[in-house]
This record gives C-alpha cells, sequence and structure tokens, in this order.
C-alpha cells in the first residue's frame, strides 16, 4: 500500500479517490453516521463556547430561585441551591467530552504500542503481555475504574487516568491480533527484505494498515469512557462539586426527583445523545472503513 | 478432550497471578504509608502499628506480596476496618441480593434481546429490523442509572405503581420482593439485551444463508421450523459464551442500580467502601469479582465446547 509502484500506479491515475477518500464517501451516504457526527460537532462547539452560550454563571447559587421549574428565565429549571440548570448542562459537556478524550489517548497511547510489540514481537514477550491483557480484562470494566479511581482519590483527572487504564487492554488485544493478520503480509516481507528495522517496520508499514478498525475502537471506546465517567461522577468519583458534571448533577437530582424531575431528565439526556452520537458514528464508520461488514 | 481442558486450565494459572498482583499494586497507588492510609479517618496508633505488623510494611514489595497471597488462598481477604468483619463475610452477605438481581436482569434480557435477534434477521432490512436495532441502539447508549431515575419518575412517583427503593428479602415477602426488583433488573437487563439483540441478529444472519438452511426449506419446511429448529439451534451455540462474557457487564452494572434503588448488594458494598476508605473491601471485592469471572469464562468454554461436536477431536 506504501511501497513505491502502488504510490506510481496512483500518480497515474489520479482520479481513482485514495481508500480514506473512498471511506469517506461511504461514511456520507449513512444517515445515522451522519447525525452522530452533526451532534458531536454541536456538542463540541457547546463545550467550546459555554461561557458564551450559558445565560447564567454555572456554579452561581441564588436562594430565590431554587428548583424553580422550567420557565422563560430559567428554559431547563433550576437545582437545590437555585443555579440554572441548563448553564450546567452546557459546561457539563466540557467534563463529559474532556473525559471521553483524554481516556481514550491514555489508552491508545498504552495499548498500541504494547499491542504492536506483542503482535511484531511473538514469542515469550507476546506470551507474557497477553497473560497480563488477560488479566485485566477478567476484572470488569467498570469495577476496574471504580477501584482505581478509589485507591488514586476522586477528582476528573484521576477518573480519566483509571477510565484510560481499564480501556486499555482492548486497545492491546486489538491491536495484537491486527497486527498478526498484517504481518504476514506481502509488502511487510518486502520491507523486510529490503532492510528496514524492525521499528520502521512496525511504524511505518504495519500501523498505517491497522489504523482503521483502531479508529472504529476508538470511537465506540469514546461513547464507553463517556458513560463511565457519568457513573464514576454519579458515584462521587469523578467531577467534584461544584464543578458541572453531568453524573453529580443526576447524583444529586435523584434525591428530588419527587418535586425536581427537570434536574434529572437534562443532564441525563444529555448523556444520552452524546453517547449515542459516538456509537453512531462508530457503527457508521465500521461499515465504511470495512466493506466486508455490512 | 481432556487434554483441551488441561492447558486451558493451565493458561488460567498465569491470568490469576497477574490478576491478584493488579490488586495487591492498587494499595501501592495511596499516596504515603498505607498503614495510615488504611487506618482510615481515625488514624489510631495502635491501629497504624497493627496494620504495619500485619501488612509487613518492613519487608519488600515481593515479600508482601507472598503473605498477602499466602492469606488470600487460605481465604483471607482482610478484614474490614470500618465494619470489624472479615472481608470474605461480607461479600457472603450481600452477593446473594446481588446474584437475584443480576438473575433477574438475564432472565429479562434473554426475553428480550433473543426474541428481538431473531424477528430483526428474518425480517432484515425492513421496518421491523430497523425498529429492533434503534432500541438495540437506545439500549447500548442509556446510563443506566438515569433509567433508574426516570422509571423511579414514571413508576414510583406519577403512577405509585412500585416502591422506588426499600429491599425486601424473598423469604420474607416475594411479592414485595419482586415490587422492589424488577424496575432494578429491567434496567440492569436492559443494555444486556442490547447486546445479545445484535449478536442473535448477526449469528442469525450468517447461519439463515448456509447451506443445510436452503435444504430445509427446498425440502417444503414451513419458514417456522426452519428458523426455530434448524437455524436457532445452531445460532445459539456463541450465545452461551457471551452470556458469561456479559457477567462483568452485569456486576459492573449492578454497582450502579443498586446506588439508585438502595439496594444493599455486592455493588453498595463496593460503593461504601471506598467512601469509608475500607480499601481492604475493594480489593476482596474486586478479586472476587475477577475470579468468578474467570471461573464462568472457562465453563463457558466447557460449555461451548460439549455441545459443538467438531470441537471435539
Amino acid at each position: 500500500m506504501h511501497t513505491a509502484s502502488t504510490l506510481a500506479l496512483a500518480q497515474a491515475t489520479p482520479r481513482e479517490p485514495t481508500p480514506a477518500r473512498r471511506a469517506f464517501l461511504r461514511l456520507r451516504r449513512r444517515r445515522g453516521a451522519m447525525l452522530g457526527l452533526l451532534i458531536v460537532f454541536l456538542f463540541v462547539m457547546l463545550a467550546f463556547f459555554a461561557p458564551w452560550i450559558a445565560p447564567f454563571d454555572p456554579l452561581e447559587t441564588s436562594w430565590s430561585a431554587v428548583r424553580k421549574a422550567p420557565s422563560a428565565e430559567y428554559l431547563f429549571g433550576t437545582d437545590e441551591i437555585g443555579r440554572d440548570v441548563l448553564s450546567r448542562v452546557i459546561w457539563g459537556a466540557r467534563a463529559s467530552l474532556q473525559a471521553g478524550l483524554v481516556s481514550v489517548c491514555i489508552a491508545m497511547a498504552l495499548g498500541v504500542p504494547i499491542g504492536l510489540l506483542a503482535g511484531y514481537a511473538g514469542g515469550w514477550v507476546d506470551a507474557l503481555i497477553s497473560r497480563m491483557t488477560d488479566a485485566m480484562l477478567a476484572v470488569p470494566f467498570l469495577i476496574l475504574a471504580i477501584a482505581l479511581a478509589a485507591f488514586l482519590g476522586p477528582s476528573l483527572t484521576n477518573a480519566m487516568i483509571a477510565i484510560g487504564v481499564s480501556s486499555t487492554p482492548i486497545f492491546i488485544r486489538l491491536t495484537r491480533g491486527q497486527v498478526l493478520s498484517v504481518k504476514v503480509e506481502d509488502f511487510v516481507e518486502a520491507a523486510r527484505a529490503v532492510g528496514n528495522p524492525h521499528w520502521r517496520i512496525a511504524l511505518r508499514h504495519i500501523l498505517p494498515n491497522i489504523l482503521a478498525p483502531l479508529i472504529v475502537q476508538a470511537t465506540l471506546a469514546i461513547a464507553a469512557a463517556i458513560i463511565a465517567e457519568a457513573s464514576l461522577s454519579f458515584l462521587g468519583l469523578g467531577q467534584q462539586p461544584p464543578a458541572p458534571s453531568w453524573g453529580s448533577m443526576l447524583n444529586t437530582a435523584k434525591n428530588y426527583v419527587d418535586n425536581a424531575p427537570w434536574m434529572a431528565i437534562w443532564p441525563g439526556l444529555s448523556i444520552f445523545l452524546l453517547v449515542l452520537s459516538f456509537n453512531l458514528l462508530g457503527d457508521g464508520l465500521r461499515d465504511a472503513l470495512d466493506p466486508r461488514h455490512k | 478432550m481432556l487434554n483441551y481442558f488441561l492447558k486451558r486450565l493451565l493458561t488460567l494459572v498465569p491470568t490469576v497471578f497477574f490478576v491478584t498482583v493488579i490488586i495487591f499494586g492498587l494499595q501501592q497507588l495511596l499516596p504515603g504509608d498505607p498503614a495510615i492510609m488504611l487506618a482510615g479517618e481515625d488514624q489510631d496508633p495502635t491501629v497504624i502499628a497493627y496494620l504495619q505488623k500485619k501488612m509487613h510494611l518492613d519487608k519488600p514489595l515481593p515479600v508482601r506480596y507472598a503473605y498477602w497471597m499466602g492469606g488470600v488462598l487460605q481465604g483471607d481477604l482482610g478484614e474490614s476496618l470500618r465494619i470489624q468483619k472479615p472481608v470474605l463475610e461480607l461479600i457472603q452477605e450481600k452477593l446473594p441480593v446481588t446474584l437475584e438481581l443480576a438473575g433477574l436482569a438475564m432472565l429479562i434480557a434473554l426475553l428480550i434481546g433473543i426474541p428481538a435477534g431473531i424477528i430483526s434477521a428474518v425480517t432484515k432490512d425492513t421496518l421491523w429490523d430497523y425498529v429492533a436495532n434503534g432500541v438495540a441502539l437506545w439500549g447500548l447508549s442509556t446510563p443506566n442509572f438515569w433509567l433508574g431515575i426516570l422509571l423511579i419518575l414514571l413508576f414510583s412517583v406519577s403512577l405509585g405503581w412500585l416502591p422506588a427503593s426499600g429491599y425486601v428479602s424473598p423469604w420474607e415477602d416475594w411479592k414485595a420482593n419482586l415490587a422492589a426488583m424488577i424496575m432494578p433488573a429491567f434496567v440492569l437487563g436492559n443494555a444486556i439485551a442490547a447486546v445479545l439483540m445484535r449478536h442473535t441478529r448477526s449469528a442469525m444472519l450468517q447461519v439463515l444463508s448456509v447451506d443445510y438452511v436452503r435444504t430445509a426449506r427446498a425440502k417444503g419446511l414451513s419458514e417456522r421450523v426452519v428458523v426455530l429448529k434448524h437455524a436457532l439451534r445452531n445460532a445459539l451455540t456463541p450465545i452461551i459464551t457471551l452470556g458469561a462474557l456479559e457477567f462483568g457487564t452485569l456486576l459492573s452494572g449492578a454497582v450502579l442500580t443498586e446506588q439508585v434503588f438502595s439496594i444493599p448488594g455486592f455493588g453498595k458494598l463496593i460503593v461504601d467502601a471506598v467512601f469509608n476508605r475500607d480499601y481492604a473491601v475493594v480489593q476482596g471485592v474486586v478479586l472476587f469479582t475477577s475470579t468468578v469471572y474467570i471461573v464462568l469464562n472457562l465453563l463457558a468454554d466447557m460449555a461451548y465446547f460439549l455441545v459443538n461436536p467438531r470441537l471435539r477431536g
């Protein structure tokens, strides 16, 4: 794929779109994936421009507006100490998106190199890494994240580390499996024959060819990480009050279900929408990047 | 066949070893002297001294691991400093509650997931298929603690049909028990139903396109018999393994569900332990959960092996 001959071929026929472009065209035809992309984009905008969009300060309390139902002034109502729920939902997008992206970056930064090493080196290195991966996968994802967050101490940063580390084994296993199937291809053999060093074969010839499944997994892992961050915050192990996060908002809201249900509706709906969008996008990417998968 | 099982058992040894290393390693994450941290908020000097001696903190790390592991192998998972009870005893107390919840959730998941998967495979690319897929996507994307709160809002607050919390043991009053458990079980089963539906769908689609199904159709069997007898039986095999793998999801979900509905189970045990800084309980629960997960996986592999005659050499 990255050898000189195919490059020459691609230049000779300029109208043939690249694989990445073909995948993008396939993705664009999938309405679900495009909807997912749009909602993700909207949430990113919301998080980025939160200070300008939010009508109130998300931390400002008001004793004259405690648990007020949604109205023209407070579109989503107010919470138990008179903070504007809409503003907190908008600011809360920051914690969720940050948690999703940072923890998946941590998981990939650890998992992809380790998986490459295991798959490429083989032998006892592979055996050792694989058994360690099995061990990490034996602890249920959220339980491992809860345990890590408990020992590290409750904070958003530690929650992201805990979720990232807990998601790592999935990336190790996926990368290793992909490397094993690509390693035996002719172009890897050719790269080896012309005398490339191992690191170059692994990074320049194998890695680009296993990116597609990694991107799909990363998208779905972001969805899982957002739910995990919300879960940890719901349990009190993530973003600490008074900083706004959808999970901790739901934790408070559950005590006021009978007289302030709006406190529970909006943050939950936001988690649902954002997670749904990443899932839609991930499913769409999988279908677009892997033509065999229908 | 015996050979296969022996080999499978042997690969478990390093896995279990690494699991214990991870769990033992957790306490190294605590900042400062673990004995002071483990002693909790009171930091009673006698407790600290006792812990330092008990955890052999003057010895090097591998020796400490060996002491800890020696205890674990004899069923000593440590002691809860808060409740002054052995961790194993606490787990035995709370486990039945969570097992009931998980069992009911799995039942609900099977009753929804498998029929939905079959219908969606048989009616591929029609409205029914889209509806089933949409529902599955909804199940996968809804945080179960939010779904729990919404159900409480609907069935407890608005309609007043079901209690929002308050666990009753089934031995005392099974009707009250069921009333308290039905919502949490649905919440927990919902996400697993979605996973089961997706897997059943793809397994059925694969099986429906193979030769023996075409033969069954060609010889004039009714579609009902073809789908339920010829296809489903073969599609179900991988779902056995999936059931065991979903155990982890069940337990993770139980932590949140029990928190929403105030059910005094396994999940509440770990959350309370986290907030009481009862680290031995956290470690014990994690160790117990992973051991059960490993054993269930092994059993699933064996079941898979036994029901699939082609694997028996």
